[in-house]
């Protein structure tokens, strides 16, 4: 690839960026009349935005509970009461067992909350139960339930208690304070999460598909044959992508910000720039996929199981990273998308905080230049 | 009749070479469900096993120390920090050092000797606010447990109330029996549904899917053809996922393996019936992966398996109803957890059914009516 005349270094340069002109707008004609990029660009960012930032919510409200009143006492009923009045419980009554059993097993209830028919004795004498069946099928929400119900016997025994009537108030109350989201409200960090989702899956599929077709048709090593030369190909194939990613990106956060009603803390600025990083981290990752199976359907189905599943399970949207076996753990440390999740998480609800804004941000910076320059080698090589 | 079935076996046999005779293939096949099925495993759950706290005691007492022995000695607990000012939290949160900090005020002791009640101040980062929350439920059992302690050698009656917790099907609350039985249905779907689309969009844009139909095979056996290579993979992948269920992570199994192959069945059914329904739709296999992925994240996110159908808005849950994966979770879940029956089941079955009869017969429409 060494021109036989050394031109001066502007005229080099001046010929370069025309040609990343011309494959820009090559590029772009391309773009604009393929309806499938726009899509992928423009209209699945949107759909996936509203479909999950209305349909994800890990928030449990009016849970159907059975209540077993075996002996309506006063104080067996102002406990019923507090079930009734509490925005979180849906209460259905049965004075036995079986019945409350029975829509367990049909799902029609998640639990089941037994007064026993000596609990106004044994309240009087300070030593009474209540026993709570969950289902403990989801696990997550069995547990929150259970919290529930703590929460409002506590609320019934401070009661008794300042009545004067039995029972002492606990030696030790904690009192929970949830910084960041003080409304307890999931789509908080859910709406973020799903930013990274949305941003991680059209990255890499925008550009995996068209290389991959370009491959296959043949018209890639058309393209090497000219001068224009690989880094170049890659430059001009990746900027209308990026371009149209950004759109998607932008979409998100508007409607984050104004249909979901996240707050943005941080400053705009600093959120551009850490998803221009990662989007550019997601568009390598397509494009090496791309050069390297050169094949539509191998490379989807790639792009897919390293991006989107994992982005999903791995990158601490949802599941907490500190509590993943080790090796389970190692592995998310390769995924650009736990960086870029810390960093939405923060910029939103937290504001700027730089100590995790910096590290973050250079990763993704360096897992960028790794795949511009792993695409590069893989484009070289294929020359040979 | 013995004829039809020949050929569509013969069509199976041919699909099946074709789709796993490259190495590639065959491996991108059958090894990513295993594996997913063995990483998510882990990852998937909402339970914590390791929480960083930061400790702010202004109090210094013994019992202020007896509280957080509680916490380092839980196993899931570790103290990352011991501050000195109420300032220092705000750094400890920030940074994401600590998850939760917990406050204790200089007159601890004292209030709880003289015989009134002290507040313990649990600061938690809420930028995943379910996190938290567990974090801090699991703070509230540890001091539950202190209050209980405390009032047994200082002879103060305990609160109440005390709660008797049973959970069914999963005695321990894992999410991860929960999540597992989930996935069986979850990392089968997106490939039977793409590969069945990609493979009719594949001989289309390749030009053999013409010479397919002048030879004697009908539409429908062409179809039949087409689904039934899907599902036989699609079944052995969610063998896969359920033999690590139960061998790697050992989660009992309570249900019948048939009821469960029934259900797997009608569910792979359906998602033969909608691969098929797209490539008709498609022209290329571009357009039909496409498709199959825009498909695939609906049907994955809002199917209940890691945020539940009703927390969700009404009109979206009404939206569910559509989602063929939504019922082929719950019936892994509860043959594998609980152990129901095809008769608890129905009300799950029939939507399968339905949806792969409609897709079924609407692809074969458009496949006819196409040829002519």
């Amino acid at each position: 690839m060494t021109p036989h005349h050394q031109p001066s270094a502007s005229d080099a340069w001046r010929s370069k960026m025309r040609r990343i002109r011309a494959l820009v707008r090559k590029e772009t004609h391309q773009v604009a009349r393929d309806p499938s990029s726009i899509a992928i660009g423009v209209v699945l960012p949107l759909i996936l935005i509203l479909f999950f930032g209305y349909g994800l919510s890990l928030d449990v409200k009016n849970v159907p509970v059975a209540l077993v009143i075996e002996e309506p006492t006063p104080e067996a009923m102002e406990l019923v009461a507090g079930f009734q009045l509490s925005a979180y419980f849906h209460p259905r009554i049965t004075r036995s067992m079986p019945p409350a059993q029975q829509l367990l097993l049909e799902h029609r209830v998640d639990g089941i909350v037994r007064i026993p028919a000596d609990f106004s004795r044994r309240v009087a004498a300070g030593d009474a139960q209540l026993q709570l069946i969950v289902h403990g099928g989801d696990a997550n929400r069995a547990r929150i339930i259970e919290g529930y119900v703590q929460g409002v016997v506590g609320v019934w025994a401070a009661r008794q208690a300042a009545e004067g009537r039995a029972g002492a108030a606990a030696p030790v109350n904690v009192v929970e304070r949830l910084w960041f989201n003080e409304a307890n409200d999931s789509s908080y960090f859910l709406v973020p999460g799903l930013v990274v989702l949305v941003m991680t899956l059209i990255g890499a599929l925008l550009t995996a598909m068209v290389m991959a077709r370009e491959w296959e048709r043949g018209t890639l090593e058309a393209l090497l044959v000219t001068p224009v030369r690989s880094e170049e190909i890659l430059l001009g194939k990746t900027l209308p992508y990026f371009v149209l990613g950004l759109i998607g990106f932008v979409l998100c956060v508007l409607s984050a910000r104004f249909l979901f009603h996240v707050p943005l803390r941080g400053s705009p600025w600093v959120l551009l720039t850490a998803s221009t990083l990662y989007l550019f981290v997601a568009l390598g990752i397509g494009l090496l996929i791309s050069s390297w199976v050169k094949n539509q359907l191998v490379a989807s189905q790639l792009t897919l199981l390293v991006t989107f599943m994992p982005a999903f399970m791995l990158s601490g949207f949802l599941f907490d990273l500190r509590s993943m076996p080790t090796v389970v753990r190692l592995i998310t440390y390769v995924l650009p998308a736990r960086y870029y999740v810390a960093l939405l998480q923060s910029v939103f609800l937290a504001g700027d905080v730089w100590s995790v804004i910096v590290p973050n941000s250079l990763v993704l910076a360096g897992m960028g230049a790794a795949l511009a320059l792993a695409s590069r080698a893989a484009m070289r090589k294929s020359l040979d | 009749m013995l004829a039809s079935i020949l050929r569509i076996l013969a069509l199976t046999r041919k699909e099946l070479l074709a789709v796993l005779k490259d190495r590639s293939s065959r491996f991108s096949l059958l090894i990513p469900p295993v594996v997913q099925a063995l990483i998510f495993g882990y990852a998937a759950t909402y339970d914590l096993s390791h929480v960083t706290y930061a400790a702010l005691d202004q109090d210094h007492t013994a019992a202020s120390r007896q509280l957080l022995a509680g916490l380092d000695g839980s196993g899931v607990f570790e103290r990352v920090g011991d501050l000195q000012h109420a300032s220092d939290v705000a750094a400890f949160i920030d940074a994401r050092r600590a998850l939760l900090v917990v406050q204790i005020d200089p007159d601890f002791e004292r209030r709880l000797l003289a015989g009134g009640s002290a507040d313990v101040q649990i600061i938690a980062d809420g930028r995943n606010s379910n996190t938290a929350g567990t974090a801090m439920g699991y703070v509230t059992g540890i001091v539950n447990q202190f209050n209980a302690d405390w009032g047994a050698v200082h002879g103060v009656a305990s609160a109440a109330v005390q709660i008797v917790v049973r959970a069914w099907y999963n005695p321990n609350l894992e999410t991860r029996w929960f999540m597992i039985p989930g996935m069986i249905g979850t990392l089968t779907l997106l490939q039977t549904m793409m590969l069945t689309a990609m493979s009719v969009a594949r001989e289309r844009e390749q030009g053999t899917f013409d010479q397919l139909l002048v030879t004697p095979f009908r539409p429908y056996e062409i179809m039949a053809g087409k689904a039934l290579p899907c599902m036989l993979i699609g079944v052995v992948q969610a063998t896969g996922v359920l033999l690590v269920a139960q061998l790697w992570f050992r989660i009992p199994f309570a249900g019948s393996y048939l009821t469960l192959y029934v259900g797997l069945l009608l569910f792979l059914l359906a998602a033969v019936g909608i691969g098929l329904l797209l490539s008709a739709v498609a022209a290329t296999m571009q357009q039909a992966m496409l498709y199959s992925m825009l498909l695939n994240m609906p049907f994955s996110l809002l199917s209940g398996l890691a945020t539940p159908i009703s927390s969700m808005p009404r009109p979206v849950q009404y939206l569910t109803a559509i989602n063929p994966l939504r019922y082929a979770i719950d019936i892994t879940r509860r043959v594998y957890l609980e152990g129901a029956g095809i008769g608890l089941l129905e009300a799950d079955l029939w939507p399968l059914g339905v949806t792969a009869l409609l897709t079924l017969s609407a692809a074969s429409w458009l496949f006819s009516h196409r040829m002519q």
